[in-house]
């Protein structure tokens, strides 16, 4: 495989570094591969849009940061305006259900496909955990983690009281079916 | 020169005589105040071994230069985080800050207040001079109102510090301020402020006959003592704030803040290393904290005058 | 956590990781105020310190921060700051201090875009030079770059080492990309990292500043009756002050050679297809990411590129350039400033180089890179 261009956007508090950085920590030291981490810093990560990337390749990434996405994660209508954009032609595009609001798949995409995460979330105790349920979305969809690593990065990047919630998230998402 | 036993100063001991004679002019303060200093240090038993000067930029400065024990001459300003440094590293050592009120008031003023008030476990002694000595005579923090400098041609129309005040009300454990006359009673001050445990300060005004008295009606190196002697009040536990210099008047000298000991920033930090502090619930934390903290409260009451000493 | 020193395969960001080189080198005080991007090192620093007997101070600001750190310095521990653009710029009094007393210890700057505020949050390399020159007068510095959070680690050590190894301060000049991305760092067993401590003088006789014969003197240590005199005045051998141009000459002559006549012990560099290259890219820390990028893409276009990355920087590897434009025929220079290491490498082969230069906010593009390259070439 080569390189991989994964991006995540939303608005602060939704939790889109934390969703990024389980990935990119699961596929660096669980899937061994070579995997980097970056996020936007600066105002807009308090608020507004926030985005977090991941790049994955066979040998050690070379420029860290997503130019043009292979797969486009949006959690939220603004997230959608700053970065749908960037997503490279035939790329995969993936969107909280309720927070973005689209007609179907955009021109340009190849894979699409959407989830009610922050619904999901609410359901199942706390909508804080929307994030980790589009990590285990993600996973399940795209195939760029493997599960066991996905979920164990989320088990050691939440606090131990609500690991078994997290967990939960995660599975929720990754069993989810798509309507 | 050959120095024979016969001929010996009693300080010798605690000085470079090698690096003798020193550079400051006659008339001067500093020797009268550094001789105060060394004889406290004598006293008490206190081991040149284990005892670190630190000093900055100017007059005072040099003093670490001359004298026999492990110094250091620092940056103008700088004299009392480096000894932060020093004392934090090595707290089993004795660290004395020797230096002026330019280098420590002026450019180096933010850091006595926040030193202060971390109750670092260092002594500082500042001379205050009312100048930039070394400099030729430039206006300094403490140059008092109408002051002639040579960058305060016309009179200095700054109100200066009251470096006392200003260090008893930042948290200092031990304060007090006398003047190079006050030889006797500085020498005791210093004793105690020695073996304070906690930010221990002494300010000493001392005259500058070639700098500072030359161009302000004091030219005669006794003209300044002659201001001390008439206009200097002893008076102790004042309100620090009442410790104002201005010119022509009476002006108090006297121990200022004689506070309880109390944990030290150092024993704080080391404290922190500690596995009974380190693995243990936060709530067990904040209470060492809490149980080890500075009485601010009693000291506000104590520098204020309303509290019990 | 609560251990001496990480070993494995970590998933950390540059500032975390050159936190954790520094325990790993021995470091056991360190002396801050927070800036960013630099804020998570101390932050790192202020929970990782006691853990392992160390001493974290959050001082008043980067002039007392500094001057702490030679305290500490002197006080035998081995000790760091973490500091960004305005930050340095303060701190530039006492690294004068700290060359002029031969005080190791390491600041690690997380350069932002400047000049002043600047882009507090975003990626400059405009520091580069004042690493250099920043504190006034004549003196040699050692600065590295890390490109990645393996190399923050890894450096830091090396920066500790060389510090104590050679008694000067030594800058780690890492930029807010890499300080802020996150990567593997694997770390080896304490006992498979190399670790350097200073020499201590052990002859109360002997002058403080005495050299041995690779012109460094071995350190007194304080408390033990040395009586050691240490002055940022011009001194001799015992320390004492000498106002002379003799004394100037003798002095900062051995402060400059120290470094000189060890330069190649400390310079580093990688070159990536740089055997048959006609056109070389020099570029470091983030920068010479998007480089790497930019020279596989001119291999795809059929340009012979490649890329000679400076993992130190200052001492400069001019005899390389001077060996490397033997063969290739075009330079090209990429960094996030208006040209710094581009002056010494144009001094190096004596000749124009293309500038791909960015004023800061964020690293090149690699076609930003590449375009220069094209441009070389044409």
């Amino acid at each position: 495989m080569a390189r991989i261009e994964l991006q995540i956007g939303g608005f602060g508090g939704q939790g889109v570094i934390l969703a990024g950085l389980v990935i990119a920590r699961a596929l660096s030291l669980y899937d061994k591969r070579e995997a980097v981490f970056t996020q936007s810093y600066g105002p807009e990560a308090r608020g507004g849009a926030s985005s977090s990337g991941v790049v994955v390749d066979d040998s050690k990434v070379d420029y860290p940061y997503p130019t043009k996405p292979d797969i486009m994660v949006i959690m939220s209508q603004e997230a959608f305006t700053t970065y749908f954009p960037k997503l490279k032609k035939g790329g995969t595009l993936i969107i909280e259900r309720d927070l973005v609001k689209i007609d179907g798949k955009p021109e340009g995409v190849g894979e699409f496909h959407s989830i009610p995460a922050t619904k999901i979330a609410e359901e199942l105790g706390n909508r804080i955990v929307a994030n980790i349920v589009m990590v285990g979305f993600i996973t399940k969809v795209t195939g760029i983690v493997t599960k066991e690593s996905a979920k164990k990065a989320v088990l050691e990047m939440v606090p131990k009281k609500v690991k078994a919630l997290n967990e939960k998230a995660f599975e929720t998402g990754y069993g989810y079916e798509e309507e | 020169m050959s120095v024979v036993q016969a001929n010996m100063h009693p300080l010798d001991n605690y000085l470079r005589t090698e690096r003798l004679p020193h550079v400051w002019c006659s008339g001067c303060g500093i020797g009268t105040v550094l001789g105060a200093y060394l004889r406290a240090m004598k006293n008490i038993g206190m081991d040149p071994e284990k005892t670190i000067m630190v000093s900055g930029i100017g007059c005072t400065g040099r003093a670490a230069g001359y004298v026999k024990m492990d110094s250091f001459h620092t940056t103008h300003g700088r004299p009392i985080p480096f000894a932060v440094g020093i004392k934090a590293a090595r707290p089993d050592l004795n660290v004395t800050v020797f230096s002026g009120d330019g280098d420590l008031f002026a450019i180096g003023g933010n850091h006595i207040i926040h030193a202060a008030r971390r109750n670092a476990d260092i002594t500082v002694i500042t001379i205050n001079n009312f100048i930039y000595g070394m400099t030729g005579g430039q206006l300094a923090p403490t140059t008092p109102e109408t002051g002639i400098t040579t960058t305060s041609p016309y009179g200095n129309v700054e109100s200066p510090f009251n470096l006392a005040g200003l260090v008893a009300v930042s948290g200092a454990s031990y304060v007090a301020r006398w003047t190079s006359l006050h030889v006797r009673r500085l020498e005791k001050s210093i004793e105690k402020a020695l073996k304070k445990r906690g930010f221990s300060f002494v300010e000493v005004l001392s005259p500058c006959p070639t700098a500072y008295g030359r161009r302000n009606r004091m030219r005669d190196p006794v003209d300044m003592l002659k201001y001390f002697q008439e206009h200097a009040v002893v008076k102790h536990h004042i309100n620090p704030l009442e410790g104002v210099i201005e010119p022509d008047k009476d002006f108090i000298v006297g121990e200022f803040l004689d506070a309880e000991e109390e944990p030290t920033f150092e024993d704080k930090l080391w404290e922190m290393t500690k596995k009974e502090f380190l693995y243990t619930s936060q709530a067990e934390r904040t209470a060492w904290i809490l149980e080890h903290r500075r009485h601010l409260e009693t000291l506000s009451k104590i520098i204020s005058g309303r509290g019990e000493r | 956590m609560k251990v001496e020193v990480l070993e494995g395969h970590h998933f950390l960001s540059g500032d975390v990781a050159v936190a954790e080189g520094a325990i790993a080198a021995g470091c056991r005080f360190f002396a801050g105020y927070p800036i960013t991007p630099s804020s998570e090192v101390a932050e790192r620093m202020s929970r990782r310190l006691p853990e392992v007997g160390g001493i974290f101070i959050q001082m008043e600001d980067e002039l007392a921060s500094m001057a702490a750190l030679l305290g500490a310095s002197w006080g035998g521990k081995k000790s760091m700051t973490a500091t960004s653009g305005p930050g340095f710029s303060l701190m530039m009094e006492n690294y004068g201090l700290g060359m002029m007393t031969e005080t190791p210890c390491v600041i690690v700057n997380v350069q932002r875009a400047g000049p002043s505020t600047g882009l507090p949050t975003l990626v400059g390399q405009g520091d580069v030079m004042q690493a250099r020159w920043g504190s006034h007068g004549p003196y040699e510095t050692i600065a590295l770059s890390p490109e990645s959070p393996q190399e923050c680690f890894d450096m830091a050590v090396r920066a500790f080492n060389f510090s104590e190894k050679y008694r000067i301060p030594v800058v780690v000049l890492m930029d807010e990309s890499v300080g802020h991305l996150f990567e593997r760092v694997s770390i080896p067993p304490k006992s498979e990292i190399e670790v350097i401590d200073r020499k201590i003088s052990t002859d109360k006789k002997r002058h403080i500043y005495e050299p041995d014969d690779d012109l460094i003197p071995p350190m007194p240590p304080v408390g033990e009756g040395f009586g050691i005199h240490v002055t940022g005045l011009t001194h001799d051998e015992r320390g004492y002050p000498v106002i002379t141009a003799e004394a100037q000459e003798k002095l900062v002559r051995r402060l400059v050679d120290k470094i000189r006549v060890h330069a190649d012990e400390i310079i580093d560099y990688e070159e990536f297809m740089t055997e048959d290259a006609d056109v070389i890219v020099i570029a470091y820390g983030i920068s010479a990411r998007s480089a790497r990028r930019a020279v596989i893409m001119a291999r795809e276009k059929g340009i012979k590129a490649g890329m000679l990355r400076l993992k130190v920087i200052w001492p400069f590897p001019s005899k390389k350039l001077r060996e490397l434009v033997e063969k290739a025929s075009h330079f090209v220079v990429a960094e996030i400033n208006n040209g710094q290491i581009l002056v010494e490498v144009e001094r190096a082969i004596r000749k124009e180089a293309v500038f791909v230069g960015k004023m800061g906010g964020e690293p090149h593009r690699p076609d930003e890179v590449l375009k220069g390259i094209e441009e070389a070439v044409k």
